[in-house]
């Protein structure tokens, strides 16, 4: 590890590092509607930035261009620095940009490891798909992440939710995901398990990965994001940081759409 | 979905003999109604039903829609469904008739039963075939036109245009190495079908046993070795014995000595020489065997199989639906070609009302075959043996002199029965699909 990437993303920002994602001046409309409207956010490594506001916010499909589900009418993606080109899916694939939607987005009829490489089987010498290699790559990394996952060879349908998700960040985890979208990740999950994602956040943070956060729930970003970025009518009503501000700051944010005193007055 | 679920299972006290040998249930089933059904109609028909003989025409009769049958359940667990495939086996057909017994033989002279000829046409069908269905899939994938909308055009425009082709007349004879394909006109024989018949037992084993170390080498949970003994034996039997069935249907004496003349020779006193295997027989073993690859083994497979389950996970999982939309319909109208091949081989002519109604026999095979209309789900196995279903109740009811109406009424029943009894399957298994 080189001095640069023990460096926390407060010092980064300080420091001016060039951030891991700048979303430039997003602009996104729906037949007229402006879903997202001249919206700009950034994400260093080893951060994690909440995405709040109402519903039709516009905070999803700000993120959705990101992950390639929706195309930008206007505006300009930078990862690392570099002007990216996303236009589906898989392009976000190739920039390790990795997305756990709240609708949980398995296949219910296919097994934990069908899911898992979902898109990205590994295959034998002849190019047949090799269940039995992806069974095992699949025991492995579920055996770190939810070490009580057992049910490998059934249908995700026949999963509770908890183990649903663990899942889905499995697979965001074992294709080393640089950044990751976590859209609404506890939504469906019990008070432990929503425990076990929030510990899972602190592992992938301290391994650099930069997380966008969506969630309704300001408990929950208070206790995950070292920023938050409020959304109202598809409009960015600011960014703050998380430690100067209060619950109370956060939802006047996102029902009045106005900055906090203290920062407003800065 | 707190923490009891997540807590390790006890271990069941006892599992059940099916669960032992890890089958699937529903096919058991689906073997049990098929025998119980054999066993009625033989008894009806004085034994004639479960004769050699009517076993072999059965087994010839089922080819073409149980080929179609494979290619329908994959539209089907895409959550689509295909209307045209009469219609497209109708075209198809019309195509390499006109080619065999007008294109190639006068305007290109190369005469008639030129070896090449049955080549060319079956390359030929099989590609309109293919573009059919792949345009097909283009309207539905690309354009956003509902598969049903689009078939149900393709039902009368690929039909008539095979009628229009052929100005609606029968088009025959057709060549004779093409008649091979359609069933008691290309046998291979007693010899060749038991050799054929070991490869497979051979290599069916082969497989079984490889799985089973690969489960064991990787440390997996692999089901008892006198379990997966029992499981290889049935596998055994079932292949061998349904040779023993083909190769038991002897060549009538007249037709052998017709044969022996042909080639000059005099047929001895008392020969008696089964059918065997016929080639029809054999494209759909093939047919089935590679599908199964592609539906379990290949990416292709697993992106239908997800794309049913969950098209929005699919999409996101950067599958690009719209081209496997096309690649499926591309599948079925290769296969619709395919069984325009056997269907008019065995009709050794092209008829206007060739494949009438077989997009119907056909999604009811899928169907009584466990392919889930909601999509996500569906065996090729199950569909070959729904068509066998089928068509074994629409012939005995024949053999026993059952009135057409009623036959027909008999077949809808059972089609709206088989479905209701899969459903409370499921609901009892507490499966959600």
């Amino acid at each position: 590890m080189t001095a640069s990437d023990t460096k926390s993303a407060k010092q980064r920002r300080a420091d001016g590092d060039t951030p891991l994602v700048e979303l430039k001046d997003i602009c996104v409309s729906f037949g007229g509607i402006h879903a997202v409207d001249h919206v700009s956010v950034d994400l260093h490594p080893g951060e994690v930035v909440g995405l709040l506001g109402h519903n039709g916010a516009g905070k999803s499909t700000l993120i959705k261009v990101l992950s390639g589900a929706y195309q930008m009418d206007s505006g300009e993606i930078r990862i690392n620095g570099d002007k990216a080109v996303i236009t589906n899916p898989r392009d976000a694939r190739t920039y390790n940009v990795e997305t756990i939607y709240q609708t949980l987005a398995l296949a219910d009829n296919l097994d934990a490891a069908s899911n898992l490489f979902l898109g990205r089987e590994l295959t034998t010498k002849v190019g047949l798909v090799d269940d039995a290699a992806m069974e095992a790559e699949c025991r492995k990394i579920m055996g770190g992440l939810n070490p009580n996952f057992r049910k490998f060879s059934e249908p995700v349908s026949a999963l509770s939710g908890g183990q649903r998700q663990s899942v889905a960040i499995a697979r965001a985890v074992y294709f080393n995901a640089k950044i990751l979208i976590m859209d609404e990740p506890t939504a469906a999950l019990g008070p432990q398990e929503t425990q076990m994602v929030a510990e899972l956040i602190q592992k992938l943070k301290a391994q650099g990965i930069g997380i966008f956060l969506i969630d309704h729930d300001v408990h929950a970003v208070m206790e995950l994001c070292d920023r938050a970025s409020v959304m109202k009518n598809g409009q960015m009503v600011g960014t703050v940081n998380i430690d100067e501000v209060t619950d109370d700051d956060l939802l006047s944010m996102i029902i009045l759409g106005k900055m906090p005193a203290q920062i407003a007055a800065e | 979905m707190t923490e009891t679920t997540s807590q390790p299972i006890p271990s069941q006290p006892k599992r059940n003999l099916f669960q032992q040998l890890d089958l699937d249930v529903r096919l058991l089933g689906m073997i049990g109604a098929f025998v119980i059904l054999c066993i009625g109609f033989n008894i009806l028909t004085d034994g004639r039903f479960l004769s050699p003989r009517n076993l072999f025409n059965l087994t010839i009769q089922t080819v073409s829609v149980a080929i179609m049958a494979t290619g329908m359940v994959f539209v089907i667990v895409m959550r689509h469904i295909d209307l045209s495939v009469g219609g497209v086996l109708a075209v198809s057909s019309a195509v390499m008739a006109l080619v065999q017994t007008k294109l190639l033989p006068t305007y290109l002279g190369l005469g008639f039963d030129n070896p090449l000829t049955w080549i060319i046409a079956i390359a030929i069908g099989l590609c309109i075939g293919t573009l059919i269905g792949a345009f097909q899939g283009w309207l539905i994938g690309y354009q956003g036109v509902p598969a049903f909308i689009v078939t149900l055009g393709g039902f009368l425009v690929w039909r008539n245009s095979g009628w229009l082709f052929t100005s609606g007349q029968t088009i025959g004879p057709l060549d004779k190495n093409f008649l091979t394909l359609g069933g008691v006109n290309g046998t291979m024989g007693e010899a060749v079908s038991w050799a054929i018949g070991i490869v497979a037992v051979a290599v069916s084993l082969w497989a079984m046993i490889s799985s089973r170390r690969g489960r064991i080498s990787h440390g997996f949970p692999a089901k008892p070795a006198w379990a997966e003994g029992v499981v290889m034996g049935i596998v055994t039997a079932a292949i061998l014995g349904f040779v023993w069935i083909l190769n038991s249907y002897d060549i009538p004496t007249r037709k052998l000595q017709r044969m022996f003349e042909a080639k000059g020779e005099v047929m001895p006193e008392g020969l008696q020489v089964g059918y065997g295997l016929p080639i029809s027989v054999l494209i759909l073993i093939v047919t089935a065997i590679v599908m199964t690859i592609v539906a379990r083994r290949t990416r292709l497979g697993r992106y239908i199989f997800a794309t049913g389950g969950n098209p929005d996970a699919a999409e996101l999982s950067g599958i690009n639906i719209r081209f496997l939309t096309v690649k499926v319909f591309a599948i079925m109208g290769f296969l619709c070609a395919l069984s325009a091949v056997v269907a008019s081989a065995r009709l050794q002519n092209h008829t206007n009302d060739i494949g009438t109604l077989d997009e119907l026999r056909v999604i009811a095979a899928a169907v009584i075959g466990g392919t889930a209309l909601a999509g996500g789900a569906g065996t090729i196995y199950g569909a070959i043996l729904g068509a066998l279903v089928m068509q074994s109740l629409q012939s005995g009811m024949a053999m026993v002199g059952v009135d057409a109406p009623l036959q027909n009424i008999v077949v809808g029943s059972v089609l709206v029965l088989a479905v209701w009894l899969d459903i409370q399957y499921r609901k009892r298994m507490g499966a959600k699909l």
